[in-house]
């Protein structure tokens, strides 16, 4: 008698997870993506930032040259990023007889979208006006807030992994400086024990 | 110990129906074929639970077309989610 009720509470509590988040997420995505936002950062810093006086200016120029070269940057950061979050979580799906497009997977995509690309196109206005100086710091907070909203519809950590890049974009924005510095921070190396946590825990 | 059996609901007894219960509190709405892939039923059990829930008055649908094809959203009615939170409240009593 008693152990069916248990069993029944289990059950409950596995559907109604099930049901709504997205357990398919690959922490081996976040790895990927940590990674490959290091090596971008990379050739940003070595094409376009090493020449600028981060100490001095918070509004710098940069010329049109630069400003493709950054651009093609980043398109190709995010590309690959996108690319290897869809091949890790599909391969997951896979192994777990999942779906990867379903209604839990479209929710996540969309509360992870609003924020990210409000971030994504307001940086992109900024960018144009030559604010390039802020662009770490408003990244990291928007990634942030995009995490901790998407964090409802798949695994919990994905919250605390929001706060510390909200926290590291706020404290860019005060030491625009080593902007980039904590910009690597965020993006590459967090993202990256962040992914090897999570990996380990849902395996 | 009477008080408690009572609040147990003979509408959740079946793993099925609890299931459907179970993922329709915590979602706005869920569609039929969603719901068949989440709980791994076939049709016809799906569909004879599912009607038998609807006899209670713990859960409406509502039918629409996506994309042409005809497609059923499932929701949790206020006295079905009463009802599910009660019979829950008295399964914890019970193990206590």
């Amino acid at each position: 008698m008693k152990e069916k009720y248990l069993e029944d509470i289990k059950e409950i509590k596995e559907i109604m997870n099930r049901s709504t988040r997205f357990i398919s997420l690959s922490g081996l995505s976040g790895v990927s993506t940590g990674l490959i936002a290091l090596a971008g950062l990379t050739a940003a810093y070595l094409i376009v930032f090493q020449k600028q006086n981060w100490l001095i200016e918070q509004a710098v120029s940069i010329d049109a040259t630069n400003l493709f070269y950054l651009l093609l940057i980043a398109v190709v950061t995010l590309g690959l990023s996108i690319g290897s979050a869809i091949f890790f979580t599909t391969q997951k799906a896979i192994k777990q007889s999942q779906k990867v497009w379903d209604q839990q997977s479209k929710r996540l995509l969309v509360n992870l979208a609003i924020p990210l690309l409000t971030g994504g196109l307001l940086c992109l206005l900024l960018l144009f006006k030559g604010f390039i100086g802020f662009l770490p710091a408003l990244t990291l907070v928007f990634y942030g807030l995009a995490l901790i909203n998407a964090s409802k519809y798949t695994w919990p950590e994905l919250r605390n992994l929001g706060l510390f890049e909200i926290i590291l974009g706020l404290i860019a924005m005060q030491f625009i400086a080593y902007s980039l510095l904590l910009w690597a921070l965020g993006f590459g190396v967090i993202q990256v024990i962040y992914g090897l946590i999570v990996q380990k825990k849902y395996k | 110990m009477k008080e408690v059996l009572k609040d147990l609901d003979k509408a959740f007894e079946n793993r099925i129906r609890l299931g459907i219960m179970s993922a329709l509190v915590v979602n706005d709405y869920i569609d039929y074929t969603s719901l068949k892939e989440l709980l791994d039923v076939t049709d016809g059990n799906l569909a004879s639970h599912l009607k038998s829930l609807e006899k209670c008055g713990y859960v409406s649908y509502e039918k629409a077309f996506v994309d042409r094809k005809p497609n059923t959203n499932y929701t949790a009615t206020e006295k079905g989610k009463e009802a599910f939170i009660k019979h829950i409240k008295a399964i914890e009593q019970l193990l206590q």
